[in-house]
C-alpha cells in the first residue's frame, strides 16, 4: 500500500513503490490531465507539481512520494471556473492539439506562484523542458505574460 | 656611533625592501589603441579554433549573458571572482588593448593597465601557447560583438583582495616557455600535447590544488575536484578496469555519448561542446596524447571491482526507485537504450570513481539539453528525489558494479553537494 497526497487528498493505492507517479494518477487516480509523451523527461507533457516543483511524473517513482503533496493541472480549476493560466490559454487559444498544455500550465503555474513577476528571458528559461510539437510557444509566452499583466496572481 | 650604524642597516634593508617589492609588485601599463587591427577571414577562422580550444567562452560568457562579455562567478577557497568582458568594447571590454598587451596577459597574467589577474585565468598555461595561436586569438575577439557590460566586484578575502600578493604566486607556478614538438613523438602526439598543456588548460582542474591553489607538479594529471564536481585522474585510462580507448575518448571529448562509459556532464559539458567545434584531428590529437599519460609510480592501485555481495535493505530500496526513475533509458531491456545508446550503468565512470561526487551531482543536476547527441541529455532528479532516494539509487548501482567497494561517504556526500547547490 502507498499513501499519496494528490491535490489535497489522501489517496491509499495498492501499487509498486516502482510505478511512475503518471501511472498512478491516469490509471489508480483517474486524473488524466497529466499526459504520457516521451516516458523520458525530454517532453513535459507529464509535468505534475511535487512541493510546488515542477517534475516529470513519468520518471518520479510512486515509492519516493511520501509524506510530499502532488498537484496536477485539475487542482488549478475546472472547465466551468478555469483557473488564471487556464483561463489566459483559453483567450489566448494557445493550444493547437492540446497534449502539452496540461504540462505548460502546470509548470508556468509554478514560475508564477514563486515569481510573480518573472522577465521574459526567465519564462523562456523556465519553460525551456517542455515542448509543443505544433508549435504554438508563442502564444504559450503570450498567455504566461497575460496573467502577469494582470498581477500574476495565479 | 653603534646605534648609528644600527639606523642606516635599518635603512639600508627598507630602500633594498622597498625596491624589491617594487620589482615584484609593480607592473607598466601598457598604451591602448584606438582602433584594433582588422583581420581577414582566414586569421579569424583560426582565431576562433584557438579559442574554442582555450575554452574562454565557458568561463566569460555568463549563463544568459552576451558572449564573452563576461561576469560569470568562480568560487574559489579564497573567495569569488567574476571574469571579465573580453569583447572589444573600448571601455568596458578589451577593445583598447594592444596585441602587445593581450600577450602579456596570456603569457604573464598582467592586464593592460598593468593590475595582476588572478590566476582562476589559466596564464601559467596559456604561455605555452605559440605567438601565432594568440594572435589569432587576439585578432579573432576582437571581431566579436562589442557589449558594454561590467562584472560585479570580486569578493576576495584578505589577504587575497590584493592584487600584487599574486606576483608572489607567480614566482612559484609562473614558468615555462612555449612548448616545443618533442623530436621523437608523432606530429598527431605533439599535436595533443600542445593542446591539452597549452590552450586547454586540462591539469587546471585534472589535477589536485595546494593550499594556495597552485597545481601539485608531482600529482599532475591525477585528478581534482572543481565546483563540486570530481574531475577524474587523466593518467593511466588505457590500463583502467574498463580501460578507455580513442575512439570511446574522442566521443566523449566531443559531446558524444562514450559506449560504455558516459557522457560529458557537469563542468565538463561545455568543455566538451568546445572540443566538438574544433577539427576532429584535433579531438583524436588531445585523445591520444591523454591515453598516452601514464600512471605515476606512486599511485597505489585500487583493487579491481566485483560484484556478487548481498545489497542492503537500502539498495533494494535503490532498485526499486532505479525501475520507476531511471529504467526507461538505463534499465536494459529499455528500447531508448539500444536505439541512442544511453549508456548501461554499470561500467560508466561515475560509477566506478572512488568518489561517489559524480554520480549523485548527475542523478541531482542531470545533464541539460545542448547542441551535443540527443540521447546526451538526462533530466534533473533534485525536485523530485529525496537526499535519502538518492542514497538508496547511488548504493544500489555501485552494489552493482563495485560491491567490494562500497562508497562510505554517501549520505555526507549528498548533503554537502545539496547544500552547495542551494547557494545562489
Amino acid at each position: 500500500m502507498i499513501t499519496l497526497d494528490i491535490n489535497g487528498k489522501t489517496h491509499e493505492l495498492d501499487i509498486a513503490d516502482d510505478m511512475p507517479l503518471l501511472y498512478a494518477l491516469r490509471n489508480q487516480v483517474g486524473l488524466n490531465g497529466a499526459k504520457y509523451g516521451c516516458g523520458l523527461g525530454q517532453c513535459g507533457a507529464c509535468t505534475v507539481l511535487v512541493n510546488d516543483k515542477p517534475v516529470f511524473s513519468c520518471l518520479t517513482p510512486c515509492g519516493a512520494l511520501a509524506g510530499k503533496s502532488v498537484r496536477t493541472v485539475e487542482s488549478l480549476g475546472s472547465a466551468d471556473q478555469p483557473g488564471a493560466l487556464q483561463k489566459a490559454f483559453i483567450e489566448e487559444q494557445a493550444a493547437q492539439c492540446g497534449y502539452c498544455i496540461a504540462g505548460m500550465i502546470v509548470r508556468a503555474q509554478a514560475l508564477l506562484e514563486a515569481n510573480p513577476h518573472p522577465d521574459d528571458e526567465t519564462i523562456r528559461r523556465h519553460m525551456a523542458p517542455n515542448l509543443c510539437r505544433c508549435g504554438t510557444h508563442v502564444r504559450i509566452l503570450a498567455a504566461i505574460k497575460s496573467v502577469i499583466a494582470q498581477g500574476g496572481k495565479v | 656611533m653603534k646605534r648609528k650604524t644600527i639606523i642606516d642597516v635599518v635603512l639600508a634593508i627598507g630602500v633594498v625592501g622597498l625596491g624589491f617589492a617594487f620589482w615584484m609588485m609593480w607592473r607598466p601599463e601598457i598604451a591602448t589603441v584606438s582602433q584594433p587591427l582588422k583581420a581577414d577571414r582566414e586569421t579569424l577562422d583560426r582565431g576562433r579554433r584557438v579559442v574554442e580550444a582555450g575554452d574562454c567562452a565557458v568561463c566569460h560568457t555568463r549563463p544568459g549573458g552576451a558572449y564573452m562579455a563576461g561576469g560569470l562567478p568562480l568560487v574559489t577557497p579564497f573567495g569569488t571572482l567574476f571574469t571579465t568582458n573580453i569583447t572589444p568594447d573600448p571601455e568596458s571590454g578589451i577593445g583598447k588593448w594592444s596585441l602587445d598587451a593581450f600577450e602579456r596577459a596570456m603569457r604573464e597574467g598582467i592586464a593592460r593597465d598593468g593590475h595582476f589577474l588572478y590566476p582562476a585565468f589559466p596564464y601559467v598555461h596559456y604561455r605555452k601557447m605559440s605567438d601565432a595561436d594568440i594572435a589569432d586569438a587576439y585578432a579573432y575577439l576582437m571581431s566579436v560583438d562589442p557589449i558594454t557590460y561590467t562584472a560585479p566586484q570580486n569578493h576576495m578575502v584578505f589577504p587575497m583582495n590584493f592584487r600584487p600578493l599574486v606576483s608572489f604566486w607567480n614566482l612559484l607556478f609562473l614558468h615555462g616557455d612555449p612548448l616545443e614538438p618533442l623530436p621523437n613523438q608523432s606530429a598527431q602526439w605533439n599535436r595533443g600535447r600542445y593542446l591539452v598543456e597549452g590552450a586547454g588548460h586540462c591539469s587546471s582542474c585534472h589535477s589536485p590544488l595546494n593550499l594556495i591553489g597552485g597545481e601539485k607538479s608531482s600529482e599532475r594529471f591525477n585528478g581534482g575536484v572543481v565546483d563540486g564536481w570530481t574531475a577524474p585522474a587523466l593518467r593511466g585510462m588505457t590500463e583502467a578496469q574498463h580501460p578507455w580507448n580513442e575512439a570511446q575518448l574522442v566521443a566523449y571529448l566531443t559531446g558524444e555519448v562514450a559506449e560504455g562509459h558516459g557522457a560529458a556532464a557537469g563542468p565538463m559539458l561545455p568543455v566538451s561542446l568546445s572540443i566538438a567545434q574544433l577539427p576532429t584531428e584535433d579531438a583524436h590529437a588531445i585523445a591520444q596524447y591523454i591515453l598516452d599519460l601514464k600512471k605515476t609510480s606512486s599511485d597505489a592501485p585500487s583493487p579491481p571491482c566485483t560484484s556478487g555481495v548481498k545489497p542492503s535493505a537500502r539498495a533494494l530500496m535503490g532498485a526499486s526507485l532505479f525501475d520507476g526513475a531511471c529504467a526507461s533509458c538505463h534499465g536494459g531491456a529499455a528500447p531508448m537504450r539500444v536505439i541512442e545508446s544511453r549508456p548501461a550503468l554499470a561500467n560508466t565512470s561515475a560509477v566506478m570513481e572512488d568518489s561517489p561526487r559524480n554520480l549523485i551531482q548527475t542523478i541531482l543536476q542531470g545533464i541539460p539539453m545542448s547542441s551535443a547527441a540527443s540521447s546526451h541529455y538526462m533530466p534533473a532528479f533534485a525536485p523530485s528525489l529525496d537526499d535519502t532516494h538518492v542514497a538508496a539509487l547511488a548504493e544500489y548501482l555501485r552494489n552493482q558494479s563495485c560491491a567490494n567497494r562500497p562508497w562510505t561517504d554517501l549520505d555526507k556526500t549528498i548533503k554537502s553537494i545539496r547544500a552547495q547547490e542551494q547557494q545562489p
